[in-house]
């Protein structure tokens, strides 16, 4: 790969270990990539809650953050992808203390290295939207597929070791969506009917992205009467990114790089692929669990924006969760400020759900919840966290939010 | 003892030998671990129930989960991972984890689908500086 002077330097150690062990990380996964040279970033964004980091990961973290100070902190503006520990909420969780203590640990090394603990997946809703074209290194799938697709800018999916080198440096090797060529349209979708709740959003996102499988697949999709708003898009890409691990799709006369069709391929290469009122049927379908008793309810994955918020509050409104029956509800910590204020999140709790923040669910050490609370049949109507939550010993049913909260209201699927 | 040599990209980690585990699905370690026992865990996986520790893996692509770049890293440190990864094409979160650990990782195979060149119990050296996979068959 091709190295300025600055790279060069990095990589030599003379601007110390952290920016040297960054720059060696980098060239290996640009090498890998074929990457010719790197690519200046103006943002990056973390994705590195302590389940999946552990003992090893903080202690890495830590030997970062032990570096003087001109050597350790981030080159440019660098946030954090939620945490695992809500620490107002987290013994009623039943997480342990040895959980927060890890949580602390790595909340002071990121701190020690000047990242800015944002603790969200939301945050082209909340913090600061990339801008067209911008050059990004940013973790969290939906987080990255959102502002690929949605906003235009570039990013690949960067784990939190990568994104991390990016924020170090301000650069990430110059590979796969950093590329012109790689935006383009591969596989071609057209929806003969309209998505209409979020979870029928997402479950477009999850039929598209289990067709087209691949982080190097680039679906299209045409047949969208009415430009879907921001949460709606939201649950398309997470659900997108869970099911193929896809990084950017377009929506004709919607989104930025697709304004026709002719302008992201060429049409009369790909074969129409329809999804219509049958494959929806098919997918919710899958997630059977109707008339049993549920255990817990989750709003999470992604975060649910201020918009979210104030339907939940809508619904639950002088009514009363089963007592039987847990219902939680994820936010970001700015939107958490924002609902308290409002307040949407009494509104909220006063159904007997629990508003949490800076968190999400299933990063949050979802299978010793599960265990240490008695549930298994979980119900959400996030297509992404139906996907996984199977993996953590749950059984997952999909719905929108509305019959979401009726079950919760009625202790059992309806 | 017939020997098979299968061409890749260039990879990342040290060489390695081991027992092959194959299949045609894809991979998350978020998604599809119990990284505890060392087992796949997801009742929807075609490995569910079977043990990846030591094993040489090969499946198609990798899923989404930005996690499991950091979980590669902690997987190793405990001892309870995988010896290499094989892709037919992997995603950057899988090559960087795979980066930062230290693993043995490769994909992009001349000859075709991995999935079907390699089968469940082969033994197997993956060499990725030099880009090279070889399989020893009984």
């Amino acid at each position: 790969m091709r190295l300025t002077a600055d790279e060069q330097s990095m990589l030599d150690g003379q601007q110390g270990e952290p920016r040297r062990w960054a720059m060696e990380h980098m060239l290996r996964v640009g090498r890998f990539f074929d990457a010719a040279d790197f690519v200046p970033v103006v943002q990056a964004h973390i994705m590195a809650d302590t389940e999946s980091l552990g003992e090893a990961g903080v202690e890495f973290l830590e030997s970062l953050a032990a570096a003087p100070e001109a050597e350790r902190r981030v080159r440019i503006p660098m946030i954090t992808d939620p945490r695992g520990i809500d620490f107002c909420h987290y013994r009623r969780l039943k997480q342990t203390d040895a959980m927060a203590v890890l949580e602390q640990r790595a909340i002071d090394a990121f701190e020690a290295l000047g990242i800015m603990m944002t603790n969200t997946c939301i945050n082209y809703q909340t913090i600061m939207p990339p801008v067209r074209g911008e050059h990004l290194a940013f973790g969290d799938t939906g987080v990255v597929i959102y502002c690929n697709s949605v906003l235009g800018a570039c990013s690949n999916f960067e784990g939190g070791p990568s994104a991390l080198a990016a924020g170090l440096t301000g650069r990430t090797p110059r590979y796969g969506l950093h590329l012109e060529q790689n935006r383009r349209a591969t596989r071609r979708f057209r929806v003969s009917c309209q998505p209409r709740y979020l979870s029928d959003w997402g479950a477009l996102g999850g039929i598209v992205g289990a067709r087209a499988g691949s982080y190097r697949e680039v679906p299209v999709i045409e047949g969208i009467d009415l430009a879907p708003g921001s949460d709606e898009m939201k649950h398309l890409g997470a659900a997108m990114a869970s099911f193929g691990s896809v990084p950017l799709f377009h929506l004709v006369g919607v989104t930025p790089e697709a304004p026709t069709l002719e302008a992201i391929c060429d049409p009369a290469a790909l074969e129409v692929e329809v999804i219509g009122e049958a494959d929806f049927e098919d997918f919710f379908a899958r997630y059977g669990g109707k008339g049993e008793k549920v255990d817990v309810v989750v709003f999470s994955a992604p975060q649910l924006s201020l918009l979210e918020m104030q339907s939940l509050a809508d619904l639950l409104d002088d009514k009363k969760i089963h007592a039987d029956t847990d219902m939680l509800a994820v936010t970001s910590p700015a939107v958490a400020a924002d609902a308290r204020r409002m307040g949407l999140v009494e509104r909220i709790e006063s159904s007997g759900a629990l508003v949490l923040e800076g968190m999400c669910f299933y990063q949050s050490y979802a299978r010793e919840m599960g265990e240490a609370n008695s549930w298994t049949r979980l119900l959400t109507n996030s297509v992404k966290l139906a996907n996984i939550i199977g993996g953590y010993g749950y059984q997952p049913t999909l719905s929108n939010m509305e019959n979401c909260v009726a079950s919760a209201i009625a202790g059992e699927i309806v | 003892m017939p020997v098979i040599e299968l061409e890749c990209h260039l990879g990342v980690g040290p060489e390695v030998s081991g027992e092959a585990l194959v299949t045609d699905d894809n991979f998350s370690a978020r998604y599809d671990l119990d990284r505890i026992k060392g087992i796949f865990s997801r009742p929807q996986h075609k490995l569910a129930g079977q043990s990846y520790v030591d094993k040489i893996m090969v499946f198609n692509t990798a899923k989404g989960g930005v996690a499991s770049a950091w979980m590669l890293y902690e997987m190793k440190s405990r001892g309870i991972a995988p010896k290499a990864i094989l892709f037919n094409y992997v995603n950057p979160i899988l090559a960087q984890g795979a980066a930062l650990a230290e693993m043995a990782l490769c994909d992009r195979f001349a000859a075709g689908d991995i999935t079907q060149l390699i089968r469940t119990g082969d033994r197997v050296t993956v060499k990725p500086a030099e880009g090279l996979v070889t399989i020893t068959r009984e």
